[in-house]
């Protein structure tokens, strides 16, 4: 009798779990997803022989705008890139000439680094594009984490499924494996050293690792970090990369 | 005329020396213009033959959005065949291929490639696609040597392969190298691999679809279809015919080196031989000779330096091109990244068209140079050329 209840109530503890899941992903999305930011950051590119760190500075509107300008090193420095929509635009100060990226130029990597350009571009919510599904609990070092399997409900997405790990209480990724669609891992993110900027838990550390590249993998760290700012609109335009 | 010839003949074999000097530069001229010329016919009749039969076999329908030189264009150049099509597709007569990019990590390094996807059973090209057929554990792929040199891959070789499907979805899987091709022809080498097709549709969401129609002859009148535009093999094989034009107009300075070097030797001996020859220039006006024949019989004697050289250069050139044309031409450098179809040996091909022209330029060549010296016999005054007197 006791188990015939229990299968009687199954289907709606998986609706609750959902539900759940869902709602993880919203607030992953609300600590994450903001209506503009402004960051300084380090990318250290860990490759199999040396490893070289280049700065940059970023300004991002929601997830269709973005500009990044290049500290250093002095190879680097001057460099810009800016995002707008689906179109990408890469500035060097060598040549002085600005180049767009597209095609299969996005998925080349940036920097060497084991992101692409692609993998920038694409912002889009997590709770827009995938549904969830909690399938356990977990520890990361000290912190509580909940397992959720991600699949994708839109047919335009780079990643088929994703597998994410999220802190029970502060609602950041800690962890997250990037599949594709026939299963095999593609990358793999750990991120590290949270904190809370203006209201909302962000990672000040990302590790990003293409698993089917050598190497050590990239890691990215964000030194300065402030959101909902005012930024200045010349700053999305063209204009902006030779300046 | 004939005494002309005579004297032109015992005048030049008397010479000696000088005279035989001038004809073996002059028939360097000839075999190397013959051999270089040869080479030039054999590379285009090698690259033609090699681009069909690796390549776009007696001619191509592209789909519109294809541009085999813009990869941005590979993402949106595909579409099911048309219904025409159909018949002659079953029947092998014409071979689809789907065409989309990728990524292999070779020892864990990435490499940016073009994947094909191709009938396993054509028969259309040489290439190896029956083992593409072969049941292993994953997916059968072919490359070319030159691609295997890069990627460091042999065959029995797994490496991973990453996609995005039509959704732009990635995909990733093992790839096993079954077979490694050589050809001559980087466009079907380079950073290609070859898969069976309808793996290829499968893996890209595109099942019956295309990128290029290759169809085996080139003898059946074709029209274009909506939404494809018909490649001839004659447009598919215009690069190789301007880079030969272009190689062509190079060697062309080559030649003109050649013949300065051969008429500089005979135009000095020409104005040595009116030089020294003065009182017998005298003589045959004395005889009766008028100038103009004087004249004529030194451009004759000039001229005929040339049909000597021609006889030389049959002498030692014939065996020498003979044995060019059997054994080839081995380029001393690896012309496997020159990025165009050519063989690293070159089979010269000699026509008699060519041996002909090439006889008539160097002759026609040398009679004016032989004459333009001569000239200055119409200006002696005969009383003095027949005491020697210098003029």
């Amino acid at each position: 009798m006791k188990s015939i209840f229990l299968i009687a109530l199954f289907p709606l503890l998986n609706v609750a779990q959902a539900q759940d899941a869902n709602t993880i992903l919203e607030k992953i999305d609300a600590n994450m997803s903001s209506k503009n930011r402004v960051f300084e950051s380090s990318m250290t590119i860990r490759g199999k022989r040396s490893s070289r760190t280049i700065t940059s500075k970023s300004y991002s509107e929601g997830t269709r705008q973005s500009f990044t300008e290049y500290l250093s090193p002095a190879s680097e420095k001057g460099t810009k890139m800016l995002k707008l929509d689906k179109q990408l635009w890469i500035y060097s100060p060598s040549t002085d000439r600005t180049i767009q990226i597209s095609g299969h130029m996005l998925r080349q990597s940036v920097m060497g680094s084991d992101l692409s350009y692609e993998d920038m571009m694409d912002d889009r919510k997590l709770s827009e594009v995938y549904d969830a599904r909690v399938t356990g609990e977990a520890m990361i070092g000290d912190r509580r984490v909940y397992v959720l399997d991600l699949t994708a409900r839109v047919p335009d997405i780079a990643y088929f499924s994703q597998k994410i790990w999220v802190d029970a209480e502060r609602f950041v990724p800690l962890k997250q494996e990037l599949y594709a669609k026939s299963g095999k891992l593609l990358k793999m993110m750990e991120m590290e050293n949270v904190i809370q900027v203006q209201g909302r838990w962000f990672p000040g550390k990302i590790k990003y690792k293409d698993m089917l590249r050598q190497g050590e993998g990239t890691e990215f760290n964000i030194t300065r970090i402030s959101f909902d700012q005012q930024i200045p609109e010349y700053i999305f335009s063209k204009a902006a990369l030779k300046q | 005329m004939k005494l002309a010839f005579k004297l032109a003949y015992r005048n030049l074999i008397g010479a000696g020396l000088r005279t035989w000097l001038n004809v073996i530069v002059l028939s360097f001229s000839f075999v190397v213009i013959i051999w270089l010329k040869g080479v030039m016919t054999g590379w285009d009749h090698q690259a033609k033959t090699d681009m069909t039969n690796w390549e776009i076999g007696g001619g191509q329908y592209w789909h519109e959005a294809y541009d085999p030189y813009d990869p941005f264009t590979l993402t949106e150049s595909h579409a099911p065949l048309p219904a025409e099509f159909l018949p002659e597709v079953a029947a092998g007569e014409m071979e689809p291929v789907l065409i989309t990019q990728g990524s292999i990590f070779p020892e864990g390094r990435m490499m940016q490639v073009i994947v094909r996807g191709i009938n396993p059973e054509q028969t259309i090209f040489q290439l190896p696609t029956s083992v593409l057929d072969s049941a292993t554990d994953a997916i059968p792929a072919i490359i070319g040597s030159m691609m295997a040199k890069t990627s460091r891959l042999k065959t029995g070789d797994y490496v991973t392969l990453r996609w995005r499907d039509a959704n732009g979805t990635f995909d990733a899987t093992d790839i096993l190298i079954c077979g490694i091709f050589n050809a001559s022809v980087p466009a079907i080498d380079a950073g290609q691999v070859y898969i069976a097709l309808d793996k290829l549709q499968e893996m890209m969401l595109l099942p019956g679809e295309a990128t290029i129609v290759t169809f085996r002859s080139s003898n059946v009148p074709r029209q274009e279809t909506a939404g494809w535009v018909l490649k001839t093999r004659e447009e598919l094989t215009r690069q190789v015919d301007e880079m030969i034009k272009t190689k062509s107009a190079g060697q062309s300075i080559l030649y003109g080196i050649l013949l300065l070097l051969a008429m500089l030797a005979i135009f000095d001996t020409q104005v040595l031989s009116i030089f020294r020859r003065q009182k017998e220039i005298g003589t045959y006006i004395a005889l009766g000779y008028t100038r103009q024949q004087v004249v004529g019989l030194f451009t004759v004697e000039g001229s005929m330096h040339a049909v000597l050289a021609a006889f030389v250069a049959a002498a030692y050139g014939l065996p020498f091109l003979a044995w060019q044309a059997k054994a080839g031409w081995t380029m001393p450098v690896d012309t496997s990244e020159f990025g165009m179809a050519i063989a690293q040996t070159l089979y010269p091909v000699y026509s008699l068209g060519l041996v002909i022209s090439t006889v008539a330029i160097v002759t026609v060549t040398t009679t004016i140079v032989s004459y333009l010296p001569s000239r200055k016999i119409a200006r002696m005054n005969p009383t003095d050329a027949l005491r020697g007197k210098l003029q």
